[in-house]
């Protein structure tokens, strides 16, 4: 009886609570009763899950054609990699991997971390490019897939944060030189599309560096993502350097410490504290951004999806497969990363309401 | 209060700093670059079967490749060291310009604006190719000139969007390009069927028909060929002994083939009397201290990739799955276009 | 505030300072370009471009300017961009406030749609609605009638269109290359439009939602207190005070649209980076093409960001009154 009119009470407030909400349950429920069967029909029970394209022929469209990730899951996720050796950019990436989940569940303390990261990075390079320890050199222009999205997300968070925090201090200066020029930096990169900034690093650069002194393309545009990155982070990080109380300065000077002393050991630390949840969703952005690379001839996972599908008759028909397949990649590491940003600032909120309590 | 003069002064800090790191280094020339590494840098296509391909080992074959497999044997002494740089359209003339590469061996079209603007020189025709159509057979088309109201398929960063403006201006049609920035993109487009005719050199074409095509059967190349396009290696300008070595490897690979010098016969012809094969393979006059090379530099380029005729069939002709006929490509003494710049005897053929 | 309407008074003085900046490293380019016998400089821009443009609004022949073609290019841009923007507010707004519905279902359906669509990249989205319009829909010989004189098929969507020599509306009717006539939008236009459209309404819907979010429970509480219907309440206490923190997050978003419409490089859109590249790969003016990107996206972002300091005055003022 009880049950009842709980289930009833729930029922009238989350679905009939008035005519307006009574109306888009039924209309919502119909669509689901009319739109789901189909959609299953064609994701699962229609669906080919084996690699054999005369199949997926065969069904025409009416289901999925899981096969052609089967077919190609290889060459999607490791690009152009040579087939006998992909082991290596399958360790090379789980390592990488593993280190990033660590950081973000913090299962390490702080000196493990850093030791952890110092050892994993090198590893990925030596495995992803070889030439040590008899592992057959694999030349920089046929990595691709999954392993060159992860580096270039990977490096160009880890390089631009630095840059960023530097730029940000700069626009905070009293110095008009390192203030206008990181003001331009940061206005002019925010300004305009990431895709000019690739071409910049991919056409122009060789142009400006000296002649003679050749950059492999990959190094260029991971250059350009960072440039790109660096900049709107900047903004994040100024954001919480103003939004550090102005009490914390004096105090700081009350203690008799310099102005940088003060920036490194009270200013900084809490902005970037604070930050860390928009840092977070910066990397989001970065993720997907690393997207547009194949615009300039990098096979990272988009780019390798199309060398894999468009070059091959039998399969270039299953694309939206493919994509569907690489657009859940994308969500799975988008989507842990946006959770553990809105993690991170419900602890912020937390400690901020326990600091206030105290204080 | 340093800091604000200094301030006004930034352009000019700048400037000095930007300039100090390119200041243009012009030292050593291609040649002495080359040989301190002891490898040739040779940028060739990202993919392109038949021209420059990378096998599934990473080892890379076509015309193109050749060329640089015989100027690295003439230079080097050893086809294999080179250093392949796969560019797209869009990258390869600045990769020249900046020096990322020695030798630019990409399919590339000979401009007057490319020639005269890029500050590059284009050194010799490796291969004399036509723009040409591929179209659904079930269009029922037989002519390039029914292609009115038509959308056409085209990649970008070739002289393809030019030719095909051009023509059907000259022709009074009115044609809809619909340009895609990566080949597979716009392999994948036209598939699919969203444009009636897909338009890139000919040499491409039968490639894309043979390959790419669900099938084959159900596509047609149109008999007109609406543009002439010379493909040729290119260098930088200001190095004048490398553009000489570049052109005159080829010109000695096109001679070989005229006067009959193979992959294989090349240690008997060594031995010959006649003095035009004595010349080329530098076993009377040492023609190779004129080039800065030695006396069978020659010698070298046809033993690692064959004469020109053997280039071809083995890449892009019979012996290949292109099955491409050398119609221009052939020596003129056959028909074709193609002729070695050297004063010397005729043999006909 | 005070903060924004600072920066609008220093965007003038910046915009001047970046555009010489930028004049000024690209003369030391060219110094150095010189100095490698490449031709520089921006005399190519009034030679005839020679390529044509699958579609354009601006009238557009090969034999045209290339300046004319980089214009044609941006009005491209602006074409697919500005309705975008007006139908990602619209949606997006929806979904924002469906993500506040007291209805659950509503709710839900509007957190997966957000979750869904943001965490995917754009490009992404727009390779597969590319695919999905010319791989899906009927080849243009038999396109897909959808009421007398519109069709859709692998062509685009053909609509009938004011103008045209016969009559008042010039209509679209089947002929031997599919349809002619008509006013047209191509499947790049779509895949590009529905793309933009719908990833950015995702990030719409978070501003809006987290808009009205941002007004204390108090006021509501206090608009019903005193009697005013739902709707009231939203329109007169709720949206003014909603719309201040919304509106600077929301240029944003708008900007950073017209910005993400340059992806329709790789699905064959002619936009202004588009035609760019075409201009680049012709004329190998690789530092003029990239530069000419730069300058107008720079310029498009502070024309923007101007708009969006008159917005904040005025919605200010309409928040006051």
């Amino acid at each position: 009886m009880n049950r009842v009119a709980t289930t009833r009470a729930w029922l009238r407030r989350n679905l009939f609570s008035d005519v307006f909400s009574g109306l888009t349950t039924l209309l919502l429920l119909a669509g689901g009763v009319h739109w789901l069967p189909g959609l299953i029909d064609w994701v699962l029970l229609q669906a080919v899950f084996t690699p054999d394209a005369a199949a997926c022929e065969a069904v025409d469209h009416a289901g999925a054609c899981w096969g052609v990730v089967a077919e190609k899951y290889r060459f999607i996720l490791f690009g152009r990699y040579p087939y006998a050796e992909q082991w290596r950019p399958l360790l090379a990436t789980t390592l990488l991997l593993l280190v990033i989940v660590a950081s973000g569940l913090r299962l390490l303390a702080c000196g493990p971390l850093l030791a952890a990261w110092l050892l994993a990075l090198p590893a990925f390079f030596v495995l992803m490019g070889g030439g040590y320890f008899g592992l057959t050199a694999v030349g920089s222009d046929l990595w691709g897939g999954l392993p060159l999205t992860l580096l270039l997300a990977t490096m160009g968070m880890l390089l631009a944060l630095p840059l960023a925090v530097l730029v940000a201090l700069g626009r905070q200066s009293s110095l008009p030189l390192p203030r206008a020029l990181c003001t331009v930096y940061v206005e002019l990169v925010r300004g305009v599309p990431l895709i000019s900034v690739l071409f910049l690093a991919s056409f122009l650069f060789p142009i400006i560096l000296p002649q003679g002194s050749s950059v492999d393309v990959l190094l260029r545009v991971q250059g350009g993502i960072v440039l790109f990155a660096a900049a709107y982070l900047s903004e994040t990080i100024r954001g919480g350097l103003q939004a550090v109380p102005g009490g914390q300065h004096d105090a700081a000077a009350a203690l008799g410490l310099g102005r940088w002393q003060a920036m490194r050991w009270i200013i900084l630390p809490q902005a970037l504290r604070a930050v860390i949840p928009s840092v977070m969703n910066s990397a989001v952005s970065i993720f997907k951004d690393t997207s547009l690379v194949t615009v300039v001839s990098l096979y990272e996972l988009t780019g390798a999806l199309s060398l894999a599908l468009a070059g091959d008759a039998e399969w270039r028909s299953f694309h939206l497969e493919g994509y569907l397949f690489i657009g859940l990649i994308y969500w799975i590491g988008c989507y842990a990363m946006s959770r553990f940003s809105r993690t991170l600032e419900l602890e912020g909120g937390l400690q901020r309401k326990s600091l206030q309590g105290l204080g | 209060m340093r800091f604000p003069n200094f301030a006004l002064n930034w352009p000019a800090a700048i400037a000095l700093l930007l300039l100090l790191s390119s200041a243009p280094a012009h030292a050593g020339k291609t040649l002495d670059q080359i040989r301190q590494r002891a490898q040739l840098v040779c940028g060739v296509s990202t993919g392109v079967i038949g021209f420059s391909s990378a096998d599934s080992q990473g080892r890379w074959n076509g015309l193109d490749v050749d060329v640089c497999r015989a100027i690295a044997a003439a230079v080097l002494n050893d086809p294999n060291k080179v250093k392949y740089v796969p560019l797209n359209a869009q990258q390869r003339f600045t990769a020249l310009q900046s020096g990322e590469v020695d030798l630019l061996s990409r399919n590339t079209t000979w401009t007057l604006t490319r020639d005269a603007s890029l500050g590059l020189h284009f050194t010799a025709i490796t291969y004399h190719d036509g723009q040409g159509f591929l179209v659904p057979k079930k269009l029922k088309l037989t002519s390039a000139k029914q292609l009115k109201n038509a959308e056409i398929c085209v990649q970008s960063g070739t002289t393809t969007e030019k030719n095909l403006s051009d023509y059907f201006k000259a022709q009074g049609i009115r044609i809809k390009p619909v340009v895609f920035e990566k080949f597979e993109a716009s392999i994948k487009a036209f598939f699919s069927g969203r444009c009636q005719a897909y338009t890139t050199d000919a040499s491409a074409l039968a490639f894309i028909r043979a390959k790419e095509a669900p099938r084959p059967d159900d596509y047609a190349v149109l008999p007109e060929l609406i543009s002439k396009e010379p493909l040729g290696p290119v260098v930088r300008r200001g190095d004048d002994e490398w553009f000489a070595i570049v052109k005159w490897v080829i010109f000695a690979l096109i001679e070989a083939e005229e006067y009959g010098v193979t992959q294989a016969n090349l240690e008997q012809m060594k031995a010959s009397g006649d003095p035009a094969i004595q010349r080329l393979l530098g076993t009377a006059e040492d023609s190779g201290k004129l080039l800065g090379l030695d006396r069978d530099w020659a010698a070298r380029a046809v033993k690692a990739v064959g004469n020109y005729g053997e280039m071809f069939q083995r890449n892009v002709g019979d012996a290949s799955p292109l099955k491409l006929r050398a119609a221009l490509n052939a020596l003129w003494s056959k028909g074709g276009r193609k002729v070695a710049v050297q004063a010397g005897r005729v043999r006909w053929a | 505030m005070a903060d924004f309407r600072h920066a609008a008074f220093a965007t003038p003085l910046l915009a001047g300072g970046l555009l010489a900046g930028l004049w000024w490293l690209l003369d030391v380019t060219a110094a150095n370009m010189h100095e490698r016998g490449i031709r520089s400089g921006f005399g190519f821009l009034s030679d005839p471009a020679g390529f044509g443009i699958g579609e354009s609004l601006l009238p557009f022949d090969s034999a045209d300017s290339t300046l004319w073609a980089l214009a044609a290019g941006l009005a491209n841009t602006l074409r697919v961009a500005l309705p975008a923007i007006v139908f990602s507010t619209l949606l997006g707004t929806l979904i924002g406030l469906g993500r506040l519905s007291p209805n659950l279902l509503l709710r839900g359906l509007c957190a997966v749609y957000v979750e869904t669509l943001r965490n995917v990249p754009l490009l992404l989205h727009l390779l597969a609605w590319y695919f999905v319009v010319t791989d899906l829909l009927p080849p243009a010989s038999d396109a897909l009638q959808l009421a007398p004189h519109v069709f859709l098929g692998k062509s685009g969507l053909a609509l009938p269109w004011p103008g045209g020599d016969s009559g008042l509306f010039d209509l679209p009717a089947r002929g031997e290359m599919g349809i002619v006539g008509g006013a047209v939008l191509t499947p790049e236009f779509l895949a590009l439009f529905l793309g933009l459209t719908l990833y950015t309404a995702a990030y719409v819907a978070e501003t809006v939602r987290a808009g009205i979010q941002s007004v204390p429970r108090g006021q509501s509480d206090a608009g019903l207190a005193l009697g005013l219907t739902r709707a009231r309440l939203f329109r007169l206490v709720l949206l003014p005070q909603a719309l201040r923190s919304i509106i600077p997050p929301l240029t944003n978003q708008h900007l950073s649209l017209t910005k993400n419409a340059s992806l329709a490089v790789a699905i064959g859109y002619p936009d202004l980076v588009s035609v760019a590249n075409t201009t680049l790969n012709q004329t190998g003016r690789a530092a003029e093409c990239i530069a000419l990107i730069m300058a107008v996206y720079l310029i498009l972002s502070i024309l923007t960001a101007w708009l969006s300091a008159w917005l904040e005055r005025r919605t200010g003022r309409w928040a006051e009154r």
